[in-house]
Order: structure tokens, then sequence, then C-alpha cells
């Protein structure tokens, strides 16, 4: 067994890993599981653009006005609605998370019928959000 | 020569520094707590920034939403502890990804530093409109 030291010297041996995303059918636990990490991994993303607005509303109206505009940029926008089901997805799932830390829905029928909640509340209250702002707000002009 | 007090580790583990790292039970209940944290303080500033962003006329609605304290402490308490969270969240997937000892420190002090740098040009910001600066 090397050591952590030998392996930073020279590069650790190319082992041949056996199939398992080619095997293993998807499942709602597991899917749930790389979900939540993904979105977790995507919203740094949101906490970026979070820092941005409130540097950019310091450091005045005209680099405001910048920002403003950069994120009305359709391609932003799509970027903004991706955000959207990230962030209630991993709120969401991290609360199932939480109840399974406190010993709550452990059974797989539980893990089930939580996974298809918090999937639905997902898709619900993202897709709600963004028809109120297209439909109602006029936030994507370039939508319609 | 195995010292006794030094438990079951061989000399050369604990010279090496092999076995547990120690701050993974700290690492687990510090995730916890900042997930419910930031549960109520990412719902209430999600809607507030919407809010500001969305309706009202821009810059002014966002500065004056900005300047009330409890908006200003939502905001910071958001950024600190949120980027603590995805501090510790990055820092367990590169751990599980990334099996260079070279990269691996290497992206570990890139996130950790990003990650205290974003909280501290927020807070500032903060700071400085909560103020009036």
């Amino acid at each position: 067994m090397t050591s952590p030291a030998d392996q930073s010297v020279k590069r650790p041996v190319e082992r041949p890993l056996s199939p398992h995303l080619q095997i293993y059918r998807p499942q709602i636990t597991s899917v749930l599981s790389i979900l939540h990490r993904m979105t977790g991994v995507g919203l740094t993303l949101l906490m970026m653009l979070i820092v941005a607005w409130v540097v950019s509303l310091a450091m005045g109206e005209a680099a405001y006005g910048e920002f403003i505009s950069l994120m009305q940029h359709p391609v932003a926008q799509v970027m903004l609605f991706g955000l959207t089901f990230a962030f209630f997805y991993h709120l969401c799932a991290g609360i199932r998370h939480l109840l399974w830390d406190a010993g709550y829905f452990l059974s797989i029928e539980s893990v089930k019928s939580t996974g298809n909640i918090v999937v639905g509340v997902s898709v619900l209250t993202t897709l709600g959000i963004w028809t109120k702002l297209v439909v109602y707000e006029g936030i994507c002009p370039w939508l319609m | 020569m195995a010292d006794v007090t030094s438990g079951l580790r061989s000399p050369i583990g604990r010279a090496r520094g092999l076995g547990s790292a120690k701050h993974g039970t700290e690492h687990w209940w510090g995730m916890r707590l900042s997930s419910l944290a930031l549960i109520p303080l990412s719902l209430y500033l999600l809607y507030g920034v919407f809010a500001a962003v969305v309706f009202g006329n821009g810059y002014t609605t966002a500065y004056v939403w900005m300047q009330s304290p409890i908006n200003a402490a939502a905001v910071i308490l958001y950024l600190a502890i949120g980027l603590h969270h995805t501090a510790h969240g990055l820092q367990v997937v590169i751990e599980d990804y990334v099996h260079s000892e070279a990269k691996k420190i290497f992206l570990l002090l890139a996130v950790n530093a990003s990650c205290g740098l974003l909280a501290l040009a927020g807070i500032l910001a903060s700071l400085k409109i909560m103020l009036g600066a």
C-alpha cells in the first residue's frame, strides 16, 4: 500500500473500473441522490450571482444597471430558470435529508413517496414562479 | 517502541498522518446546522431579492430594500452561512472525485479561498449600503 507521499511523486497506477453506469438501472434513490449533489454544485453559481448583485448595488446605479441588463440576456434567463429548479430541488431534498437524519421516513415506501413529493414540489414551484414571471410580469420579451 | 497512549496506530502511521482526520463529525454537524439555518434565510432572501429586482424601479427599490437593517442582516447571514455550506459541500465532492493528491489540495485551497473572498466582498458591500458610505 503506497502512502500519500509516494502517490504525489508519481502518477497513480491506472486500474480498470468495473462497469457500473452501464449495468445498474437508474432508480429513484440513486437519481435523487446524485441530483442533490449536482444541484448543490450548481447552486455555487447562485451564491456568486447573489454576491455580484450586492456588490453591483453597492457600486452605484451604473454598475447595477449593467448587472441587471446582463441578467436579462436570454442565455442568462435560461440559466436563472435552471438555477430556480436547482434551488427548490436542493431545498426540498435537503429537508428530506434532515428528516432522515432525525429518523423519519426511512422505510422504502416513505423513501419513494417523499422522493416523488420532492420532485413534484420542485418542478411545480419552478414552473409556477416562471409562468408568473413570463406571462404576468413580461420578464422574457424575447420568448413572446 | 509503541506508545500505549497513542492507541492502535503504529509510530510510522502516526508520523505519516494516516488515519482519521478528526474533523469529520464537526463537518457533518456543521452541514446540518447550516442547512437548517439556510431554510428560512434563503427563502426570505430569495423572495426579497426577487421582489426588489422584479417589481419596482430597479436600483432605488433594491437600494432601499438593502438599507433596512433586517434585510442587511439577512443578506450577511445568508452569505456567511451559505458560503460556508457551499465550501463544505464542494469539499466533499472534491474529496470524492479527485484522486491526485496535488490536484485535490489545490482545488480545496481554491474553493475555500474563493468562498471566503466572496463572503467578504458581499458582507462589505452590504455594510457599505446599510451604513450609507
